[in-house]
């Protein structure tokens, strides 16, 4: 390893507490995947474009690949690894992605749902365009996004007690 | 029977078999974070490879002095094209029949190309190595423009072929000039113009573009100096062919070779290729004897792996007064960057491109292709694309458009007009092809039906008159895409990479208690092959899809295949599945007739199990049966039931469809906005809609970044300018339009499930509908043809140049 004096970071990734030394350089995408090995925040374009990184922070959605993790010293943040029920099984966004068809290659899916996470806690009862708007920041190459708007609209219908019946399309 | 027994419908329901919209078993692990895609590779021990890249498009390389970055604590190694003659991998084939160099030997083609490859403890110090590598270079003069490359006094770009008038498609004639690639008859054709009452002439391009998918192309190698084994993770969309290619090379046994293409984050025809990140990373693992990764940056991705498109087509068509064609003439400018490195089946240097014919009965037809260097990545995939047939139904597509223009008919009454007919399939097209199947006319009519096409005209037309009055800035274009693709590729007698033939292959095994393994020799990158593979096989063997495990992507399990892209894996790998399933319901059969002591003539195959002809109480299900084949075959019979395809197609599948968009253009500002896009495909039997319609909906995403924006540009000292995405269009989700999606269904004959393939189609055929949208708005003003992309600045200098601003 290269001689770069490290600092150390404190912070609770998924609900657990999490002490490392970090290079002042390295940062919060790389942390996550290779020093947590929490693989599911992918990295797509390294300049804050694609979204396939995101994560939750402190209830924000965060680009975590234009971020150092040393500046996400006392964080909280949830990754997609975090997004589960209780019980293991699929929370409302996931389930919603699947009945919906809202993923192909499922690389941009982690970014996609943990910014659609943070979208339904500002906004639990968006319009078609106020998702497509808040969506935009996260880049898909493979469903058109239609589905995905289902997917949230799905999720969005779950987590308030409505059905949403719609079908993919 | 009792209450109890399930009805047949159920009993087909439980299969979740061919034709409904089952959820995706890939889902559960992607939705958690928890797909394995390459990158989240971590062997112990491994290093980080990453390159040292040219600044400058053409240039000499003087000097490459790495002292400097080997000092640097963490730094294990630098290679240089010096190291790699050693092992005789400076240069390497490419699928085209020429050579590309692996790192910079004596000189560059192109920005970014790669020069020298660091090879590090982690990513961060790799990068710091590369700024200490010290290159240099002697700048030479650039060629940028393909119009230019066969200049005479041109630059020349290859010295390595000096003197070699033979290329590895024909003789070559120009120092820059791949080959010349013809099609056709020239005579007849020319007599066909010389009768015609009408003729068009257009030079239509199709801009340079790049798949780009959000995972970039990425590998670890990992050699094994006691055993002498070479494993190799890689984002390939063919493994098998890698493996091949990667012995050949090598010169370690194919046995020995073991290629993994895990979960694939998109392809797009960008994962099809091998190039020099493998080839580093694979000698930089021998090298070390340490496992080696590699994962190239987005700016890496975009200017140097794999560009699509730049073809340059003139298209000429002939016809009678009343819209008959009768001949269609195109020569095509082919942009192959430094080294011809197209991802085409070898002995087709213009892929599929004859094709260009498309939905039409041209009586006859001449085609030239001619391929030349310029200083640009080297590439020419097929981006969502079987092989230059994108760029073929844009040329016919577009041509369509002009002839129509020129003839003042309507261009949906003109296309009518001239589809090959029905009955006219299986039809042989001017240019060498035998189209499988078809029903145009009924496509088209049900297009038109649905989306209101006449009553849309009357609109434009009032708002044409609107415009003219000064009433409105806005005007209206409606595109017609007609298309017809080849994909399939394809039968070994007209198929193959580097004389591997272009067959698929499919093995099953039924386990005793019923279930089943299933491995493909294809490589899905987001078409949800783990469930649809095992729907084809539940309906044809009876096993529920849910206890049916699709794998793919590991060449030490999986039958040798030649991969996913070209829209084959459901022509040809669906082929093979189908076929070993039906031999495995052939041995059920024989072991049910044994078990029910009939004879097996007596026995009728029924959703899920065989039952006696006229007695259908008397039934063995497939779990029995599965059970009896392991512990009480008939006497005789090898115990056991599993099968293994190879297919070897008897021809393409040319899936059909038509598409529609509907646009609004402001002409002050050249913004554009998609009211409405109507996209009815004809895939042959639909495997999963739900499926089918994603695929759609996502390649027409694709088509409209391409049509609307998206390029790869060079500046005239071949620095390439869109290698980022702030410059390179991706569509957000505010920017995409809505989609509508239709069918029909016109199965293939010669496929045992009559399937056709789909992914590619929405990509194909949208891009012209776009485009014919925009030409067709300002169509009233006098235009003819704008070249794309259609941005808004380029819509925009368009109105003005056709005088719309005043």
């Amino acid at each position: 390893m290269s001689d770069i004096e490290q600092v150390p970071v404190t912070l609770t990734v998924n609900g657990k507490k999490v002490q490392r030394f970090v290079e002042p350089r390295t940062l919060l995408i790389h942390f996550l995947r290779e020093e947590l090995n929490l693989t599911g925040p992918h990295i797509g374009c390294e300049t804050s474009h694609c979204g396939v990184c995101t994560v939750e922070l402190n209830g924000m959605s965060v680009k975590s690949c234009t971020m150092f993790a040393a500046q996400a010293n006392g964080a909280e943040i949830t990754t997609i690894e975090g997004m589960a029920n209780e019980d293991g099984t699929l929370s409302a966004l996931q389930e919603g992605f699947r009945q919906m068809h809202g993923l192909q290659c499922g690389f941009c899916t982690p970014g996609m749902i943990m910014r659609a996470h943070v979208l339904l806690k500002e906004n639990p009862d968006p319009t078609e365009q106020e998702i497509r708007m808040g969506i935009s920041g996260n880049l898909c190459r493979c469903t058109g996004y239609q589905n995905i708007v289902k997917a949230i609209q799905y999720a969005a219908a779950k987590l308030q007690g409505r059905d949403f019946q719609e079908a993919a399309e | 029977m009792n209450d109890m027994t399930p009805t047949r419908e159920q009993r087909e329901a439980a299969l979740e078999g061919m034709g409904c919209k089952r959820k995706r078993v890939e889902d559960v692990r992607f939705t958690q974070g928890k797909g394995n895609y390459v990158d989240d590779l971590k062997l112990p021990g491994m290093l980080f490879g990453d390159f040292v890249r040219s600044p400058y498009a053409h240039a000499k390389v003087t000097k490459i002095d790495a002292s400097k970055a080997l000092e640097l604590p963490g730094v294990i190694a630098v290679l240089t094209a010096e190291d790699l003659k050693g092992v005789n991998l400076a240069w390497m084939p490419t699928l085209a029949g020429d050579v590309q160099m692996v790192l910079a030997d004596g000189k560059v083609l192109y920005q970014n190309q790669e020069v020298a490859f660091v090879i590090a403890e982690d990513r961060y110090i790799a990068d710091d190595a590369i700024q200490l590598v010290e290159v240099e270079y002697e700048e030479l003069p650039v060629l940028v423009d393909p119009f230019k490359s066969m200049d005479p006094d041109a630059p020349v770009l290859r010295p390595d072929l000096e003197g070699k008038t033979e290329g590895a498609h024909g003789p070559r004639k120009h120092h820059n000039h791949i080959f010349t690639w013809e099609v056709g008859d020239a005579e007849e054709t020319d007599r066909a113009f010389k009768d015609a009452d009408v003729t068009i002439k257009e030079l239509i391009s199709y801009h340079r573009t790049h798949p780009s998918p959000l995972e970039t192309c990425q590998c670890v190698a990992s050699m094994d100096k006691v055993t002498g084994e070479l494993t190799v993770w890689g984002t390939f969309q063919a493994p098998h062919v890698i493996r091949t290619v990667a012995s050949l090379l090598s010169t370690i046994p194919e046995h020995k070779i073991h290629v993994i293409a895990p979960d694939i984050g998109g392809g797009f025809g960008n994962k099809v290729g091998a190039y020099p990140g493998y080839i580093c990373s694979i000698v930089a693992s021998i090298v070390t004897g340490r496992p080696v990764k590699w994962v190239e940056d987005r700016m890496e991705n975009l200017s140097t792996t794999s560009f699509a498109r730049d073809y340059h087509m003139t298209a000429e068509i002939a016809a009678k007064n009343d819209g008959t064609v009768t001949g269609l003439k195109v020569h095509v400018l082919a942009d192959h960057g430094g080294f011809d490195a197209c991802a085409d089946p070898s002995k087709w240097p213009a892929g599929f491109f004859n094709i260009v014919t498309g939905s039409y009965d041209f009586p006859t037809a001449h085609l030239a292709v001619d391929g030349v260097y310029t200083n640009k990545a080297p590439g020419g995939v097929a981006y969502r694309c079987s092989f230059r047939v994108t760029e073929a139904a844009y040329c016919i597509e577009r041509a369509m458009d002009i002839l129509a223009q020129k003839l003042g008919m309507d261009p949906a009454d003109l296309r009518m007009k001239n589809f090959v007919k029905p009955e006219q399939f299986p039809y042989h097209s001017a240019l060498g092809w035998e189209y499988d199947s078809g029903d145009y006319h009924t496509a088209m009519q049900k297009a038109m039906d649905t989306i209101g096409y006449r009553q849309l005209r009357e609109e434009q037309k009032a708002k044409q008159e609107a415009f003219k009055r000064g009433e409105t800035r806005e005007i209206m274009g409606i595109g017609i895409s007609f298309f017809t693709e080849i994909v399939g590729a394809g039968p070994s007698k007209n198929c193959d990479i580097l004389g591997v033939a272009m067959f698929d292959s499919a093995e099953i095994r039924v386990h005793p208690t019923g279930s089943v393994i299933s491995r493909m020799g294809t490589k899905s990158q987001g078409q949800g092959h783990e469930t649809t593979w095992a729907q084809i096989i539940a309906t044809e063997i009876g096993i529920p899809a849910a206890d049916i495990m699709v794998e793919e992507g590991n060449t030490d399990t999986a039958p040798y295949g030649l991969g996913t892209y070209g829209s084959r894996s459901t022509p040809v790998a669906g082929a093979a599945i189908a076929l070993a399933a039906r031999k495995i319901r052939n041995k059920a059969q024989m072991i049910a007739a044994h078990m029910l002591e009939v004879s097996e003539y007596d026995l009728e195959w029924d959703v899920d199990g065989f039952q006696v002809k006229g007695n259908p109480e008397l039934r063995k299900s497939m779990k029995e049966i599965a059970w009896a084949a392991y512990n009480a075959p008939p006497p005789g019979m090898e115990p056991g039931l599993e099968a293994v395809s190879y297919y070897d197609p008897p021809n393409m599948t040319y899936p059909f469809g038509a598409y529609f968009c509907v646009m609004d253009i402001d002409v002050d500002t050249g913004v554009s906005k998609i009211r409405r896009f109507y996209a009815l495909d004809d895939c042959g039997t639909r495997i999963n809609p739900m499926i089918i319609e994603g695929q759609v909906h996502g390649g027409l995403t694709e088509g409209f970044a391409i049509a609307m924006g998206q390029e790869i540009r060079y500046d005239e000292m071949g620095n390439v300018m869109g290698a980022s995405f702030m410059d390179f269009f991706l569509p957000t989700a505010v920017e995409t339009p809505h989609w509508e999606t239709d069918y029909t269904v016109t199965p293939s004959p010669h496929h045992p499930i009559g399937a056709k393939g789909v992914g590619e189609s929405p990509n194909v055929g949208s891009v012209p509908a776009f485009s014919n949208a925009v030409n067709d708005a300002f169509g009233f003003l006098g235009n003819t043809h704008i070249q794309m992309p259609h941005d808004a600045w380029r819509v925009w200098q368009a109105a003005k140049d056709l005088g719309a601003h005043g």
